[in-house]
């Protein structure tokens, strides 16, 4: 199918990670606009349950099966079968999330293809005969519009742009193989170590309960975290909070942490470091809690609540569990 | 051991802004050595002061002309060198091709680790350092927390969604850095001095091999761009935000029904 959209489906541990879906949902509307098919495609060392999973939101999916991503780094054992196939049917655009295996994926793709990459998308519109890429920008005071030159490219779409919607009826998986003529260095993967966590990953966050440097200490943290529990929320870290020991780096929101877009932030103690807003300020609703009237937080909140903040967040949580019986 | 560090001077953050063109204004605001760059360059000079045999860490950069000022700041912390790419001709580059000018200035040098920021503040797409691997042919480890060098051989702690691997590749190798890596140290007025001293050397396109480049038919420079950007608008902004504040069960009611009325509860 020359000339497709392609979107390239990810795992997170087994299960398909969230914004593959949702990159899925928005490469679908992207095709319907611009009268192309849209294909997904997985790859790994056996991807035909994650490319089942995928099917759920796409009419088709490519499984390509790469035995080297067993033992070895994911993004170089299946860049060359992925440029392989891309140069074997032809299509016009590749979709990924901006994950860490999207983007490195990207990267690679693009030096081994020669296409161009616009990164970060927040939402692409099929105009004049090819895709106009909106990315949000310098911490999500600009939206910019952004185009290829030529005529293939791929976007790296940042998770929560879009809801992700599964089709009426399950799509097909086509199993395929390729022989890429070329591989790249093997970096053998030693141990993976997943850390139990019933917390979704805080880009994939509906509703994040951020702590900043106000809450004082691991006591504190607690509190973050029943009102994240109460919210169904996932906890969130200023980089003060993170580097003061009391949350892992994993947590952190920011210019080197995380660029989050929840329904709803919830900011308690975070008076706002530049720093720390590009990475939240694209939050649907902002809610800051501040002893500080005066903290920068305010100048991108919707609500601000001033004020002692365990005192508050432990009526909160009263009021809210009030609430809900 | 030798390090090549990749490290962009980028407009400190909240002073950025876009020229007419769209494209990032570098000459009006103070520029700073990008953060994750940073957490590059001190994980680089602890590689080296904790080697048996020495080394030196050299900075890489690809930006305009006046780039020299933040790359001094670089030496300043401890690089024994810079290398500046800088040309009229690259303003404006894309992802792609900057990948290229990067890998062609490195096939200079010599080195057992290049070591990037996973990501920039101003570009931000993340994806640079992998091209640059995939194109020298060199084992690319990313997002890295942690960097054990042994032997030849050097093992990386890599963040993933829901944890971390250890990933392990000979060197010569490419490794992406994040702020788990650790803080980057501060100047001493030793070091501020001293970097006054040391060389920076600039190197024009003029003067890279692009033959690798050209061989995959990529035309380096902003105006081979694969992708531009061709507009821009402001975020429409928030308004004054509601305020809250009296007692803390009034307050959390408040809250309650503000939440409540964007159906966020």
């Amino acid at each position: 199918m020359a000339g497709a959209i392609w979107v390239l489906g990810e795992s997170k541990g087994s299960d398909l990670a969230r914004v593959s879906a949702e990159v899925a949902t928005l490469g679908s509307a992207l095709g319907a606009a611009a009268g192309l098919d849209v294909v997904g495609v997985v790859a790994g060392a056996s991807p035909d349950g994650l490319a089942a999973e995928f099917a759920r939101y796409l009419p088709l999916v490519h499984s390509l099966a790469v035995p080297e991503a067993a033992e070895t780094a994911f993004a170089s054992a299946v860049g060359p079968s992925l440029a392989a196939l891309v140069e074997r049917e032809q299509p016009a655009y590749l979709l990924v999330g901006a994950t860490s295996d999207g983007r490195d994926i990207a990267g690679i793709l693009s030096v081994l293809l020669g296409w161009g990459v616009i990164a970060n998308a927040s939402a692409i519109l099929w105009q004049d005969g090819r895709p106009e890429v909106e990315v949000s920008i310098l911490g999500g005071k600009l939206l910019t519009t952004s185009v290829f030159t030529g005529q293939h490219g791929i976007i790296t779409v940042r998770p929560t742009s879009v809801t992700a919607e599964p089709l009426a009826s399950r799509g097909s998986v086509v199993p395929v193989t390729v022989s890429p003529e070329i591989a790249l260095p093997a970096v053998t993967v030693v141990s993976r170590v997943a850390e139990e966590s019933e917390a979704v990953p805080i880009d994939e966050a509906r509703v994040i309960v951020c702590a900043g440097r106000g809450v004082g200490g691991p006591e504190g943290m607690h509190l973050v975290q029943a009102l994240a529990n109460e919210l169904g929320g996932t906890v969130g870290a200023s980089r003060a909070a993170v580097d003061s020991g009391w949350i892992p780096y994993s947590q952190q929101i920011g210019q080197t942490g995380k660029t989050v877009k929840p329904r709803l932030y919830v900011g308690l103690g975070v008076s706002g470091a530049m720093q720390h807003m590009v990475g939240m300020r694209t939050s649907e609703t902002i809610v800051a809690v501040n002893r500080d009237a005066e903290a920068p937080i305010a100048e991108v909140a919707d609500l601000v609540v001033i004020g002692d903040l365990f005192a508050f967040v432990q009526a909160l949580i009263s009021a809210l569990q009030a609430r809900s019986t | 051991m030798r390090i090549v560090v990749l490290a962009k001077p980028v407009p400190d953050a909240g002073q950025e802004r876009l020229r007419n063109d769209f494209r990032m204004d570098r000459e009006a605001t103070t520029e700073v050595i990008n953060g994750n760059d940073e957490y590059a360059l001190e994980a680089a000079l602890k590689l080296v002061e904790a080697s048996p045999d020495g080394g030196e860490v050299v900075l890489l950069a690809m930006a305009p002309d006046h780039a020299q000022e933040t790359l001094r700041k670089g030496l300043a912390l401890g690089a024994a060198s810079a290398v500046l790419v800088t040309d009229p001709a690259l303003e404006g580059s894309c992802a792609l091709t900057t990948a290229h000018v990067l890998a062609a200035a490195l096939r200079e040098l010599s080195f057992d680790l290049v070591i990037a920021g996973v990501d920039t503040s101003d570009g931000g797409g993340g994806v640079v350092a992998a091209g640059v691997a995939a194109l020298l042919g060199l084992p690319y480890l990313s997002y890295a927390a942690r960097i054990e060098p042994s032997d030849g051989r050097v093992r990386v702690r890599r963040i993933t969604p829901n944890g971390y691997e250890v990933l392990e590749a000979p060197m010569p190798a490419l490794i992406s850095a994040t702020q788990a890596l650790g803080a980057p140290r501060y100047p001493t007025l030793k070091g501020i001095m001293g970097a006054r001293r040391k060389e920076i050397v600039i190197r024009t396109l003029a003067d890279l091999d692009l033959a690798g480049a050209r061989a995959r038919g990529v035309e380096v420079g902003g105006a081979a761009a694969t992708a531009r950007v061709t507009g821009s608008r402001p975020r429409a902004p928030r308004g004054t935000p509601k305020v809250v504040q009296g007692s803390p069960a009034e307050a959390a009611q408040e809250v309650v029904t503000f939440l409540a009325e964007r159906r966020l509860i």
